[in-house]
């Protein structure tokens, strides 16, 4: 099953690189993995996609916490929560084609943020699903390039991630 | 005060009271050899490889419980280490290795011996430290000896920069370390183990299998007040040996791929199991889709990682070994059930009747050639069961661990997680050094013992006298066993040839060698060697050559599928014995 983990770091060069070794050297998949400090700097908060059985997810969440460097950590799909990923594609918009990106971007709730005579580049934020929608719907142009964010995560209400 | 970088290093060791240190010098590492120059309170040991300084401070913390400390140089000297830290690793071994680094200026310069030691050991220490300013270095080592030590042990590493080592800041030793990301919790559940207490006593057929963390967690008074208030059977893991009293009439011998045939089916029929410290290692359960399919799994172990990782346990509990078997003793101690004295009865009668089978029987009459398990045999009785025995890897290793009755915990030294061949002979170096009046026995084999060979130096500069028992059957003879019953005999390159005159070698060194050829001989030099407290002796056991280990569990086997010694007694119904 998927799984959305939310992680507090000591926001210390190396912890990152425990959390991927950690995977990679116990053969678990990564789908995608955000990471950036928090308010508090010490802090570092990380947000990790990942897939498998129950079983496998156990073992990563007592893994992942036995990490030294790993202060709290939260199964956000245990609950209510929000995820939202970022994406900014660069896509090839000329003639007629620019006015149906347009109409496409705004159908999706999109903004165009940089323009050329050739190409529109958009932001885009929403769940995957919603991400995945709107690049197949760009299927009528040509894209550029694809940035993806990977997903972030909080729950929902009061339950929280802090120390 | 204020200190050099150098100095707060060595003042940390004294101020944690470190006695001994194992090390070699080299360039990034030489501010700190002069800050140890400078005083007495340390002792360093010269190892001659780095290697040997980890199995060393691995076999010094094994034998007393307390960390132990290597100190190596960048680049090389690191990488030396990182078997020795593996096998700290793997077995949960509390120990804090140094290593220089080269300046903070030039890291990631690919300077001269730099290696990204952070990165190499990642994997293989329970966690490690880069400091990059002296005012750090303190509290870093504080935290270092405080993580090695508490919850599940594990080697930690503290990488030290040399201009960190040279420069100067105020020196305080913190008193205690709280850390927000790290609290090992050390009770157990109240409830989980009020839950464990009722189904112990409700079993017909249980068993208590117990690991490295009661040796390691220094739980075995609380364990064996336990199982003999039960009158329940106990076996160890290869690890766990001396952990409950081996010569115990509960005691039913170690489990696992050469346990004996009464443990393993045990295991394979029993109805309550009760693992404490011990992780459901391949090398214990044999093929998993068989493993015990009657039992009901109580596993208590202070890593939350380790439960539910192999086989999952219906009552699982986190905690330190001891605490836990305290109150899992109180709460069977107050509950109104007693244990099924009928059903143990009949237990125990199948379990004598497993017993029969004499599973460890060997041609003992033999006259002709050294059986190696006589030579284990008679070096526990000449020891009364009271050495300190380390071992290398492969048939002389099981069997010391099944011929050498522990009854303490903390005598039994060996790699059982990694499997390191060269751990024997530093391993006893650093276990002599802990604890000079202890007999020290090395078990070992000639092709083992090779990988460490050089520790004979330190062991003479030092003073240390270990008597080596090799069991020389001129082959790898744990390759040689496998390819005997599995590759059609074909004995790809586990001959061991162009051996060393072994007794000439440990001369050379300034020790002593004795060989031994003939069985009628085994008793009486072992008595002499070991009646000698002054001198290192090099035994050169020339063992049968062709000797396997049984009983055995092959690969994809289950416990009630063990391969037993040809021609013994047991009915083929029972027993799978296309091995012999
Ligand atoms: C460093 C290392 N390399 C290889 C092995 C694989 N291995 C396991 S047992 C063994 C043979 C050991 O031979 P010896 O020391 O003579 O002991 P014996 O099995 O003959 O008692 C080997 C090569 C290992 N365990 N460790």
């Amino acid at each position: 099953m998927r799984r959305i983990l939310s992680l507090l770091m000591e926001n210390e060069s190396g912890a990152l690189s425990r959390v991927a070794g950690l995977f990679s050297a116990r053969g678990y998949n990564i789908e995608s993995l955000t990471v950036a400090p928090t308010e508090d700097h010490s802090l570092s908060r990380l947000t990790l996609v990942t897939k498998g059985s129950d079983q496998v997810i156990e073992q990563i969440t007592k893994q992942l916490n036995k990490l030294v460097d790993v202060v709290k950590l939260m199964d956000l799909t245990d609950g209510a929560h929000i995820e939202r990923e970022l994406m900014l594609v660069k896509v090839l918009a000329r003639d007629d084609l620019r006015e149906e990106v347009k109409r496409l971007v705004d159908i999706f709730r999109g903004r165009i943020i940089d323009v050329t005579n050739d190409t529109y580049t958009i932001e885009l934020t929403g769940n995957g699903d919603k991400i995945d929608a709107f690049i197949d719907a760009l299927s009528v142009t040509d894209i550029v390039e694809v940035v993806r964010s990977g997903i972030s995560g909080i729950a929902r209400g009061s339950r929280a991630l802090k120390l | 005060m204020e200190l050099t970088g150098a100095d707060i290093l060595v003042r940390c060791l004294q101020d944690e009271g470190i006695k001994h240190i194992f090390g070699y010098p080299g360039g990034a590492a030489l501010h700190i050899y002069d800050a140890l120059y400078k005083q007495d309170v340390v002792k360093h040991v010269l190892v001659r490889h780095e290697q040997g300084a980890t199995h060393a401070a691995d076999g010094y913390a094994r034998a007393t419980g307390k960390p132990g400390t290597v100190l190596v140089t960048s680049g090389p000297g690191v990488t030396n280490t990182v078997t020795g830290i593996a096998t700290a690793y793997m077995d949960s071994i509390p120990m804090v290795v140094f290593s220089a680094q080269v300046s903070t200026a030039v890291i990631g310069d690919d300077a001269f011996q730099e290696v990204d030691a952070i990165g190499i050991t990642r994997p293989c220490v329970k966690h490690n430290f880069l400091v990059k300013d002296v005012r750090d270095l303190a509290v870093t080592i504080k935290k270092a000896f405080y993580i090695a030590t508490t919850g599940r042990p594990g080697p930690v590493l503290v990488d030290v920069p040399k201009d960190v080592t040279a420069a100067i800041t105020e020196y305080e030793y913190p008193e205690r370390i709280d850390m927000r990301s790290y609290s090992p919790s050390s009770r157990g559940h109240p409830k989980q183990i009020a839950r464990a207490a009722e189904l112990l006593l409700s079993a017909k057929r249980p068993i208590i299998y117990t690991g490295g963390g009661i040796v390691m967690g220094k739980a075995h008074q609380e364990l064996t007040a336990l199982v003999k208030h039960l009158g329940y059977p106990c076996t160890n893991t290869l690890m766990g040996l001396g952990g409950f009293p081996g010569d115990d009439p509960l005691f039913i011998g170690m489990l696992g791929m050469h346990g004996t045939y009464e443990a393993n089916m045990s295991m394979h029929e029993c109805d309550v199991m009760l693992c404490i410290g011990a992780r459901f290692d391949d090398r214990i359960t044999g093929d998993v889709k068989k493993f015990s399919p009657f039992a009901r799994i109580i596993h208590i172990d202070i890593d939350p990682a380790t439960i539910g990782k192999v086989v999952s346990a219906e009552i699982p509990i986190v905690g330190q070994a001891g605490a836990v078997l305290k109150e899992l003793l109180a709460a069977i101690k107050r509950s109104d059930r007693t244990p099924d004295s009928e059903a143990l009865k009949t237990w125990w009668k199948q379990i004598d009747d497993w017993r029969a089978v004499k599973s460890l029987e060997y041609d003992r009459k033999n006259t002709k050639v050294i059986k190696p398990q006589y030579v284990i045999e008679k070096l526990y009785e000449l020891t009364g069961g009271d050495a300190y025995v380390t071992s290398d890897v492969g048939q002389h290793q099981m069997w010391a661990a099944q011929y050498y009755k522990f009854t303490e915990p903390m005598r039994w030294i060996n790699s059982g997680g990694l499997g390191t061949m060269g751990f024997g002979l530093p391993a006893a170096m650093g276990v002599k050094m802990a604890l000079p009046d202890a007999t020290v026995a090395c078990v070992t084999g000639e092709a083992s013992i090779l990988m460490c060979i050089q520790e004979l130096a330190t062991c003479k500069q030092y003073d240390l006298p270990i008597k080596i028992i090799n069991l020389n059957n001129r082959y790898l003879g744990m390759v040689r066993q496998w390819q005997e019953f599995f590759y059609d005999r074909r004995y790809s390159h586990s001959y061991m040839d162009a051996l060393p005159d072994f007794v000439k070698m440990a001369e050379s060194f300034g020790h002593r060698g004795v060989l031994i050829d003939n069985p009628a001989d085994v008793e009486g030099a072992l008595k002499e060697v070991l009646a000698d407290k002054d001198n290192l002796y090099f035994m050169d056991f020339i063992t049968d050559q062709k000797e396997n280990v049984y009983p055995m569990i092959a690969a994809g086997k289950g416990h009630h599928e063990m391969a037993l010694q040809p021609g013994s007694l047991v009915d083929d119904s029972v027993t799978e014995r296309e091995l012999a």
